[in-house]
């Protein structure tokens, strides 16, 4: 075994060796580190979301034929409401992608605009979702009805409940860069912002085939 | 309306009728009313303040961790002891039905939640920055908000029992018993708010300290240079990440359940109160093994550090902690074998659990053999952790004993169950955090801990924890199970049951001598000036004792394994010392009130969620909100120190010695 050594890390320009692809502390790649530091624990952050909604499509997936005599999928879903929705996210995931895009070319003005699409997009996403709802509440199917709508409710809604965050945190991130432009850290704002609003189509991809899908075939 | 609100107060708000709660109710306010005092009177608020409630320092919230989960311990020790005197003889008539039910609900949220987790996560924060040789975790603030997340979680779930009545369903609050038809009260939605604040904390930082191993070792500190403490931490918090979220989606189940009159585990309209049983211990199990894993890093550093030699088989304690935490994930059906899954699902779940004793068997010989031909001090940590391994070994077995299926038949919920999972988790991680108390100790401020006292706690502890529980294996044996409040004359029960009443009072001795050692060793303080008080080999020890702010004026740079026992190893050579590069400024980040706040929001909206009361509910929630877009817009969250300033400090903490 090597013999363990410790030693004060050298500095800039210091005396003593420094190792190849040493991290020197102070500088100015501190800044970056700890705004990529930020990133990797959303990446983090993001894996534990991931298992919630595992949890909550596992739920769906084991209750989903508990209609207790209550209305079945197939009697309840509107799909072209629903291939709306599916549109809309998917084209509000494009737009997040093209507000990164202008970021790196250092386009502020092209930035928010491209978030003001993704917002717009995301709230007449929540907009179809919402009206979904009410109207499967005056068919007489709510979250008390059967397991099978508890499920339901319980999985889209906490999925919409999230765009839902998203588009609160996506109109303060929207201030913050008209009040100071493209820095290290509204750069790392926006691209958490777009990693979580990637992550949110993802899911509702699935939410796609294994509710809707799934229900009316 | 005042009558009105006179007999709400009365009858729903404030439990009543109760002596011994009526005693504590009183004991509380008397205790609020002299906190108030003496905080007032000494002018202490702004210090309570500005020095800990806003805090970010890891070592402060560390210390915070550790004296809420004390208090903890007291509490879920006085509901233990209340649960042996009713049980010590036949058809006592000292805690009713529903109140022991209440009793040893609350018995084992507490100890596991409220005392095991606390305890951990202060550990972790006090040791592992300093170990991996960083300057503070990650995301401080983040970690303040878990913290304070925690707190107040845990006096929400406390709370209860004055105000509204405990839960009563166990501690893991099954339905259909926990569901709103046979539990009307409000005591379960205490417990599913107290748990699901201070669970969201525990993601929180499980998420913050896998980040901080991962992203924030010093310079050249590889992985497999880590100390085992980090390992098994590492190794915890990963099983935290892909564990807790399940737990907040089965809470947030029951409370829809409740609340909105969902149908998920109710017995009618189709819902199923077995997949919440499966749910609680997908999360459950692995909560275990959470608690766990950091003991058996403890007493890696432990042991090495007292045996006075390096840590045998370093590779495959890593592996076995890794194993051990990605297999916890496929044993939860063991808890409940009698539920009919069948013979197959049993079966496979019976050789998962059993896998689980090859990992833990390779190191307890691993520990073994590091003592082995060691120069062997005998003090405080190392006596809990030579307790800890046969304890253990036993408790381990049974536990192998419980996993064959066809056998949990008969041992099922009895109190052989009982005694299996308290000597693991007392014989454990009882023992085990006991002794990384004892051992970081004088780390964190500065002084050792009375041994003469320690160990008078030691041996109280232990042999009241076999004079309480080896009784019980027999009593399991016999019949007895679980969750009675009385049994009859004719049983033959009671012989067993004094015994092991009169072990837990002698645990409840042990506490009080270690509350008297604490209280002993501040009163005559003797000061460890090296900041290196057991001859340690990791870099904690080579900063001083308690550390400052930054922790590391310099960076350490690190090759290989035990680097402060191999430096202090050349020097005795007569090796110089490495010469010490310029300090430069230092980052810190800036402490914040909105932790604090913003958990405090949560208790209220928890609170309003276990009344429905709306108008409680919806300034809670916007509190939480308004908090996080507070901080989201505050970009000026962090400082610099000076040089100027890291000399005079340095020089202050150096002068002492």
């Amino acid at each position: 075994m090597a013999h363990a050594t410790i030693s004060g890390a050298p500095a800039h320009g210091g005396q003593g060796s420094v190792p190849p692809g040493h991290h020197v502390q102070g500088g100015h790649d501190e800044h970056h580190d700890h705004e990529s530091l930020k990133t990797f624990g959303f990446w983090m952050f993001l894996i534990t979301d991931c298992i919630l909604f595992g949890t909550l499509f596992a739920t769906y997936l084991v209750l989903r034929f508990n209609t207790s005599g209550g209305p079945t999928a197939e009697e309840l879903f509107q799909m072209p409401i629903i291939i709306a929705e599916t549109f809309i996210l998917l084209t509000s995931s494009f737009t997040s992608g093209l507000a990164v895009l202008e970021m790196k070319k250092g386009n502020k003005k092209g930035l928010i605009g491209w978030l003001a699409v993704t917002a717009a997009l995301g709230a007449a996403f929540i907009a179809l979702e919402v009206s979904e709802f009410v109207h499967l509440v005056h068919e007489g199917a709510t979250i008390s009805t059967s397991a099978f709508l508890s499920a339901f409710f319980t999985l889209v809604g906490t999925h919409g409940l999230h765009v839902t965050v998203g588009l609160v945190w996506m109109i303060a991130l929207m201030i913050q860069l008209a009040q100071r432009g493209i820095t290290p850290v509204t750069d790392r704002k926006v691209t958490i912002i777009s990693l979580y609003w990637h992550f949110l189509d993802v899911v509702w991809i699935f939410v796609f085939s294994l509710v809707y899908l799934l229900g009316v075939m | 309306m005042l009558n009105d609100l006179k007999d709400f107060l009365l009858n729903d708000f404030f439990v009543t009728g109760d002596p011994l709660i009526l005693g504590s109710q009183v004991a509380i306010a008397l205790s609020i009313v002299a906190i108030v005092f003496v905080l007032t009177y000494f002018k202490k608020w702004k210090w309570l303040w500005t020095e800990w409630l806003t805090t970010v320092d890891h070592k402060r919230i560390g210390i915070m961790y550790i004296i809420a989960s004390l208090l903890m311990l007291f509490r879920g020790g006085v509901d233990a002891l209340l649960m042996r005197v009713q049980l010590a003889a036949p058809q006592l008539e000292f805690l009713h039905a529903d109140h022991y039910n209440q009793i040893f609900t609350t018995h084992g949220v507490i100890m596991i939640l409220f005392m095991a987790m606390p305890l951990m996560f202060g550990l972790f924060n006090i040791v592992l920055p300093l170990q991996i040789g960083a300057r503070d975790v990650a995301y401080p603030f983040l970690n303040a908000l878990s913290f304070w997340l925690f707190f107040w979680g845990a006096m929400l779930f406390n709370v209860s029992f004055v105000i509204g009545g405990s839960p009563d369903t166990g501690w893991l609050a099954y339905p259909p018993l926990s569901g709103l038809q046979l539990s009307p009260g409000v005591g379960q939605d205490f417990y599913i708010w107290g748990i699901q604040i201070s669970g969201i904390g525990s993601l929180a930082t499980g998420i913050n300290f896998v980040a901080t191993i991962l992203k924030m070792r010093a310079p050249g500190m590889k992985l497999m240079d880590m100390p085992m403490f980090a390992w098994s931490v590492l190794a915890s918090c990963v099983t935290i990440m892909f564990a807790f979220p399940i737990l907040t989606v089965t809470l947030f189940l029951l409370f829809l359940d409740r609340y909105l009159g969902a149908h998920f585990f109710t017995l009618d309209a189709g819902g199923n109160p077995m997949m919440y049983i499966n749910l609680i211990w997908m999360w459950g199990h692995p909560e275990v093994y959470i608690v766990i894993l950091p003991a058996f890093g403890i007493f890696s550093e432990v042991v090495s550090t007292f045996a006075r030699k390096k840590l045998f088989g370093y590779k495959s304690m890593v592996f076995a902690l890794m194993s051990i935490s990605v297999a916890s994930f496929f044993t939860w059906a063991h808890h409940f074998f009698t539920m009919g899954s069948g013979a197959n699902v049993n079966a496979f779940f019976a050789i998962t659990t059993m896998i689980i004793a090859i990992p833990t068997g390779v190191k307890v010989f691993n520990w073994l053999f590091t003592m082995f031909r060691g120069r062997i001090t005998f003090s405080t940590p190392m006596l809990w952790t030579i307790a800890f391994i046969p304890c253990f070994v036993i408790g381990g077995m049974t536990g192998v004993l419980l996993s064959v299926a066809p056998a949990d038949f008969q041992f099922h919920n009895s109190y052989f169950l009982i005694a299996h999972f308290h000597q693991v988790l007392i014989g454990g991680v009882v023992f085990g955090y006991f002794a990384g108390l004892y051992y970081w100790w004088p780390k964190l401020f500065g002084f050792k801990l009375h041994e003469g006292l320690g160990k008078w706690a030691f041996w109280f502890w232990n042999i009241g924890f076999y004079v309480c529980f080896m009784p019980q294996y027999v009593l399991g044996l016999m019949g007895m199970t679980r969750r009675f409040n009385e049994y009859d004359f004719d049983m033959g029960w009671q012989p067993l049951n004094i015994v092991s009443t009169v072990g837990a009072f002698l645990m409840g001795i042990a506490f009080i001598f270690q509350v008297w050692q604490i209280a002993h060793s501040i009163k005559f303080l003797k000061k460890e000036k090296t900041g290196d008080a057991w001859d340690g080999r990791t870099l904690e020890w080579s900063i001083p004792s308690p550390p400052p702010v930054y922790n590391f004026a310099r960076l350490p740079q690190v090759s290989g394994r035990d680097p402060w026992w191999e430096e202090k190893q050349r020097i005795a050579r007569g090796e110089q010392p490495s010469p010490l590069p310029p300090l430069e400024p230092i980052h810190m980040p800036k402490n914040s009130g909105i932790p604090f706040i913003m958990s405090f929001f949560w208790f209220v909206a928890g609170f309003g969620f276990v009344w429905d009361w709306k108008w409680m509910i919806i300034p809670g929630l916007a509190g939480v909100v308004i908090c996080m877009l507070i901080r989201s817009f505050s970009y000026d969250t962090d400082y610099y120190i000076s040089v100027e300033e890291i000399e005079r400090t340095e020089a202050k903490l150096r002068g002492a010695y």
